[in-house]
């Protein structure tokens, strides 16, 4: 229980502890040996190239996929035995909405309500399709809606049961200036306090924005990391190019 | 010295087998001649399911232990097997067509045995369009545990299919004393020779993998 | 009890999207009467040969319109990138075998009971008894509980919808031969006892099968 809230004997428990992560699909190895750590209430956005390996890490992160050696603990808790207990606290979102383009908006919400046991789902559905701007669009067949709007539902889907970390895997794909906003302001938001955001993208200037802390994949290991306060973006320009080539 | 000992047991067995097989072992009243062919038939089929075990039980413990040494042994096995299930399905046909006066009979284990081939050959056809090694090896490792534990049901099944009892007759005393040494001699040569090419397809597994291993090193290093 | 309602979601959420497209049913179902139609015209349409094969030419549209179906159940999933929704969810692997299974056995059933009276009318056979419902029960659960599994695996290979009928097909083999032969006593009137030892290995099959994919099923869906 300690450990669930992020502290556990008096030390801060880090939301996001990654030890010597690697990834081999036979010979190729996607990851090498990631290390980082992400505190609670932090906001940490991954740069790097096509096949860096970021798509990988996050699904590792989300326990979609194992680890070939190394370990991630969140909340004070390995993926490897918990993997349950841990998506409970997880929303992701990716360019995929995860969304059934044949049921409505609220038969798709309210079929994620019941994989994440949300009590009063009615409401709780209808409080998040505010929040996205989607409640008028609610009764619609998702197939009949726009790019953006799918985007913003599947916004809404990832934050139904309340996750203190969101997982953002390349979100901004097919994005609309609205749901930009949208993530900016509710997604990082939770009422308790801030949520754990982690996000890969190689959009620069929205990571930059989005994040107090940057790291660099590149080859399937962590190259760079610096606080983003003290980086410009003609810096960060600077030294994305010096380590992914 | 020790890796040649069981290349050169297997050798000794199979002229011994031979001989047994061509010299020793009075010809059956019935099927005359063509009945020596049984001494070759039953090996191949044993070694069929033995290398099915093997797959099997490497299967498990790959997807226990996700060390690829285990995937080696059960694809390893899987290929010996594969060919041994060839060579009991054309022995069994050359054996029909005397005895039935068709290449083809649906009789039980004949059927059951081609079962099994397809099943190998779903377990290598699944692995190569897993697109990824790994993903292979894990799909793989399924094919050859459902398949094992398919066997025994397909067998009964095709045994009641064709109206006849389960069980064999060669160990319920149907069998002539020689005719049952020369069986096993015979079946120890095709074990040993199952061992063997088992040895040989792991080491070269093994070689593979390094092999692959030192081109991603190499590739890293350019790079 | 967390374990069954949220199986009973996907089901549910399974059989609204179902509803909408009516993709599966209506496609196995035109399939299924299809094949039917073209066994009558196969087999000459004499009412003495056709009650010999009847059997055979049920199972075998069973067969295919079931492997149809299994084939949309991930297929469907994988389309709408939702696999991996249902995998980030706070539930095991497991929760979405059950699920789909039970979704595709529903299917499989609603198929079979359309498809079994224009059975019976076009080649005029009573299929409309006790031991007929029963033995296409088992025989279904069958073929959803292995082919649920497969589907998962196949939708993660090349050439998706052609690898479902290598994996499914020789593994059922026990399944088709005891679903045939049973229906065929029960068409000519035996009485259960007659039946008994295919609807055991049925049975057997059965929960072999349901305990075995179940446990391995996290294997065939992980990425």
């Amino acid at each position: 229980m300690e450990a669930a809230d992020g502290h556990f004997t008096g030390i801060r428990v880090p939301a996001i502890a990654v030890k010597g992560l690697t990834k081999s699909f036979g010979s190729h190895l996607a990851l090498r040996g990631v290390e980082f750590r992400v505190e609670a209430g932090e906001a940490v956005v991954i740069f790097g190239p096509n096949g860096a390996g970021k798509t990988t890490l996050i699904k590792i992160l989300a326990t979609i996929m194992n680890p070939s050696s190394g370990e991630v603990i969140i909340n004070g808790l390995t993926t490897r035995d918990n993997a349950e207990k841990i998506r409970r606290g997880i929303g992701v979102i990716t360019h995929q909405t995860f969304l059934y383009s044949n049921l409505t908006a609220f038969e798709n919400l309210d079929f994620y309500c019941r994989l994440y046991d949300v009590p009063r789902p009615r409401e709780r559905i209808e409080e998040v399709a505010a929040t996205v701007d989607m409640t008028s669009r609610l009764h619609d067949r998702i197939g009949t809606l726009s790019r953006g709007m799918q985007q913003r539902l599947s916004i809404a889907r990832a934050l139904l049961h309340g996750p203190s970390i969101l997982l953002l895997d390349e979100p901004e794909t097919g994005l609309d200036q609205q749901a930009v906003a949208i993530l900016r302001q509710a997604v990082t938001v939770e009422k308790g306090g801030r949520r754990t955001v982690v996000l890969t993208t190689h959009n620069l200037e929205r990571g930059l924005e989005l994040s107090d802390r940057l790291l660099i994949l590149a080859r399937g290991k962590i190259v760079f990391e610096k606080t983003t306060r003290t980086l410009d973006l003609s810096g960060l320009k600077e030294a994305y190019h010096q380590y992914t080539g | 010295m020790r890796r040649y000992f069981l290349p050169v047991l297997g050798l000794i067995l199979m002229l011994v087998s031979l001989y047994m097989v061509f010299v020793y072992v009075p010809t059956e009243k019935e099927m005359g001649i063509v009945q020596r062919i049984f001494y070759l038939m039953v090996p191949m089929g044993w070694l069929a399911l033995l290398s099915f075990l093997l797959v099997f039980i490497g299967s498990i413990l790959y997807l226990v232990k996700r060390q690829a040494r285990w995937d080696a042994l059960a694809y390893s096995s899987a290929e010996v097997g594969l060919v041994a299930t060839t060579g009991a399905l054309v022995v069994g046909s050359l054996w029909a067509r005397p005895i039935w006066g068709v290449w083809w009979t649906w009789e039980p284990r004949l059927t059951a045995t081609l079962v099994l081939w397809f099943v190998y050959l779903a377990y290598f056809m699944v692995r190569s369009f897993a697109g990824e090694e790994s993903r292979g090896a894990r799909f793989a490792a399924v094919i050859g545990i459902v398949g094992f534990i398919d066997l025994p049901i397909v067998v009964l099944a095709t045994t009641l299919w064709r109206g006849m009892h389960p069980g064999g007759v060669i160990f319920s005393g149907g069998l002539e004393s020689r005719m049952l040494l020369t069986l096993l001699v015979s079946l120890a040569a095709f074990t040993v020779l199952y061992v063997v090419l088992l040895n040989l397809r792991l080491a070269l597994k093994n070689a593979e993998m390094v092999l692959k291993q030192v081109q991603a090193n190499k590739s890293e290093t350019e790079s | 009890m967390s374990f069954l309602r949220k199986a009973l979601a996907i089901t549910r959420k399974d059989i609204l999207s179902e509803f909408r497209t009516r993709e599966i049913i209506f496609s196995a179902l035109l399939f299924a009467l299809l094949v039917i139609i073209t066994f009558n015209f196969a087999f000459g349409g004499s009412q003495e040969t056709l009650s010999v094969v009847a059997p055979g030419i049920l199972w075998v549209t069973f067969t295919f319109a079931g492997i149809l179906s299994l084939n949309r159940s991930f297929v469907a999933e994988k389309e709408e990138n939702c696999l991996e929704g249902l995998m980030v969810a706070p539930m095991s692997r497991e929760v979405i075998y059950a699920g789909k299974t039970l979704g595709s056995l529903l299917f499989m059933i609603v198929i079979e009971i359309i498809a079994l009276p224009v059975f019976a009318i076009l080649f005029d056979l009573p299929v409309f008894s006790a031991q007929i419902v029963t033995v296409t029960l088992l025989a279904t659960i069958g073929f959803v509980a292995v082919g649920t599994l497969f589907s998962a695996l196949a939708v993660n290979t090349k050439a998706r919808e052609m690898v479902l009928p290598i994996l499914f097909l020789p593994v059922v083999v026990p399944v088709i031969i005891s679903a045939v032969e049973a229906s065929g006593l029960a068409l000519s009137g035996e009485p259960w006892g007659e039946l008994a030892p295919w609807l055991q290995i049925l049975g057997a099959f059965d929960v072999i099968f349901l305990v075995v994919s179940f446990w391995v099923f996290s294997y065939a869906i992980e990425e």
